[in-house]
């Protein structure tokens, strides 16, 4: 349960209590949220005394009526605003007036009641204020969570941007102090080098924007009936000339000549192209690829194994992260934006409410599967 | 180099392309290169020898990598100077340079360095650290 810290501003002795007695046996819940606000209330006369406990204590709400002895109401919450202090201002007063009002709300307070009021007026408006207030809190908090993923996002991103570039300027300031002499044959490898981190940079930009266009829902989807078994048949030719650099042989089995399901044609492929090129480059030389298409009545189901290096258990829950990419001894000389398989599982799963599955074994192979359901 | 016997530079480095170039920039500069690819490979390295100087990149299996080595090699030879050499600092805004005293304490490395790293600068920067 949690407990809401309400100050109490009032020079009447008998409004003060009498709130605290409103607010003592009171607690708000929502549907939405599992604990139930209750209130302590805490009482204080004038305004002065107000502005103190207000710098020293934290306050959620403050009950304030405008006409006090000293500095009034309307001057307590221009401190608040000012100081920019956490806390929710309702506006209790006897001189209910519609200037005082619009003053009050322009000055950030949330509510209004007028004097006298009913015990039932009073937690109305306490329900009110409650909620806005944690709402509020509660979108700040997200706010700070997802300007901290992104933060994340973007400096290995910028990593991941930076690498290429550092190993091309490398290369071309070694041209430049001629380092190795004035034959350019000699320098034949670190242009290849540099054209190959190219190549990189580009397919990593690529992907990134595939995922943004993902993430921020604007990627434009043409569904219409396709065949799955003529989608794996192009990606596998796609995928041929990769696969013949290692001898790596590619089989197709599927449970009928054609499957037809409701897709967008270009998400297929990327689940395909996903699936095949990372089974081709992860496997060993003159190992194979093997791909299971399969359907029953609900669903549709994409079986990829290879015969390539595997991967442990750690290997396998850091797999679908963004720029994750698995490094050891095995996967040395193999290059990759590490987006491709975050690319895949928001695929499957936010446009079909499929799943991606993997098991693997180190040193013998990893078999991916793709289940979609028929009627997504 | 005075002395007759080559001074041995261990580097290690997950970006191949990054490890080629230091590794021909310390060769032109007159030292035997032993080299490595992973924090693993960084480590049995440590265990096996002990070298004139040593850099680390610094994000490789972890993100930490490079402190990590640092730490261990400065543990089993303090007198071995250590240079990390990443592009971290300008990607994030964070300051990795050994600035203060509370850096230098834990950040057990004696130089740090911006990847981009020309030739001249390197030459210049290893000389200082190993008084040639």
């Amino acid at each position: 349960m949690a407990v809401l810290k309400v100050l109490i501003v009032d020079d009447e002795v008998g409004i003060r209590s009498g709130l605290t007695r409103i607010l003592k046996n009171f607690s708000v819940d929502f549907p939405f949220v599992e604990e139930a606000f209750t209130f302590e209330t805490i009482e204080v006369g004038t305004g002065e005394e107000a502005l103190s406990y207000l710098d020293s204590t934290p306050i959620d709400i403050v009950l304030l009526d405008n006409k006090l002895p000293g500095i009034h109401g309307i001057e307590v919450l221009e401190y608040i605003n000012n100081k920019n202090i956490d806390t929710n201002v309702m506006m209790i007063t006897s001189y209910a007036s519609l200037d005082l009002a619009i003053k009050a709300t322009n000055n950030g307070a949330y509510n209004f009641v007028p004097k006298p009021f009913t015990p039932q007026e009073l937690k109305t408006a306490m329900e009110g204020i409650t909620k806005h207030l944690y709402l509020s809190r509660m979108t700040k908090t997200l706010n700070e969570e997802s300007k901290q993923v992104r933060f994340q996002f973007l400096s290995v991103l910028s990593h991941e941007l930076k690498s290429p570039i550092n190993a091309i300027e490398g290369y071309l300031r070694i041209m430049q102090d001629k380092q190795v002499g004035t034959d350019l044959n000699d320098y034949e490898q670190m242009i290849e080098r540099s054209l190959e981190r190219i190549r990189g940079m580009r397919s990593l930009i690529m992907d990134m924007l595939d995922l943004t266009k993902l993430e921020n829902g604007k990627k434009k989807r043409e569904i219409t009936k396709v065949d799955v078994v003529q989608i794996a048949q192009i990606s596998i030719d796609t995928m041929t000339p990769l696969a013949a650099q290692k001898n790596v042989k590619i089989f197709l089995d599927s449970d009928q000549p054609n499957i037809y399901m409701n897709a967008d044609n270009n998400e297929m492929e990327i689940i395909f192209n996903n699936l095949i090129s990372n089974a081709v480059k992860y496997n060993k030389t003159n190992g194979t690829v093997e791909i299971k298409i399969a359907t029953d009545d609900n669903k549709i189901s994409i079986a990829v194994s290879d015969t390539g290096i595997g991967m442990s258990e750690d290997d396998i829950a850091k797999l679908f992260q963004e720029f994750s990419r698995i490094k050891n001894e095995k996967t040395k000389g193999i290059s990759g934006s590490g987006l491709g398989l975050s690319i895949l599982k928001k695929t499957v799963e936010d446009f079909y409410h499929g799943t991606v599955t993997v098991k693997s074994t180190p040193d013998v192979g990893s078999t991916f599967t793709v289940e979609i359901p028929k009627n997504y | 180099m005075t002395t007759t016997e080559k001074k041995v530079v261990l580097i290690v480095d997950d970006d191949i392309d990054s490890l080629t170039q230091l590794t021909l920039h310390m060769k032109n500069m007159g030292f035997e290169v032993v080299t490595g690819e992973t924090q693993k490979e960084g480590e049995d390295l440590i265990n096996k020898m002990k070298p004139d100087l040593a850099i680390f990149d610094l994000m490789m299996d972890n993100k930490d990598s490079g402190f990590i080595l640092s730490y261990k090699i400065k543990k089993k030879y303090p007198d071995v100077p250590v240079i990390i050499a990443t592009a971290v600092t300008a990607e994030t805004g964070l300051m990795f340079g050994l600035n203060s005293d509370e850096d230098k304490q834990w950040i057990k490395a004696d130089l740090y360095l911006e990847k981009g790293i020309r030739y001249d600068q390197l030459q210049v920067q290893v000389k200082k650290l190993l008084k040639l």
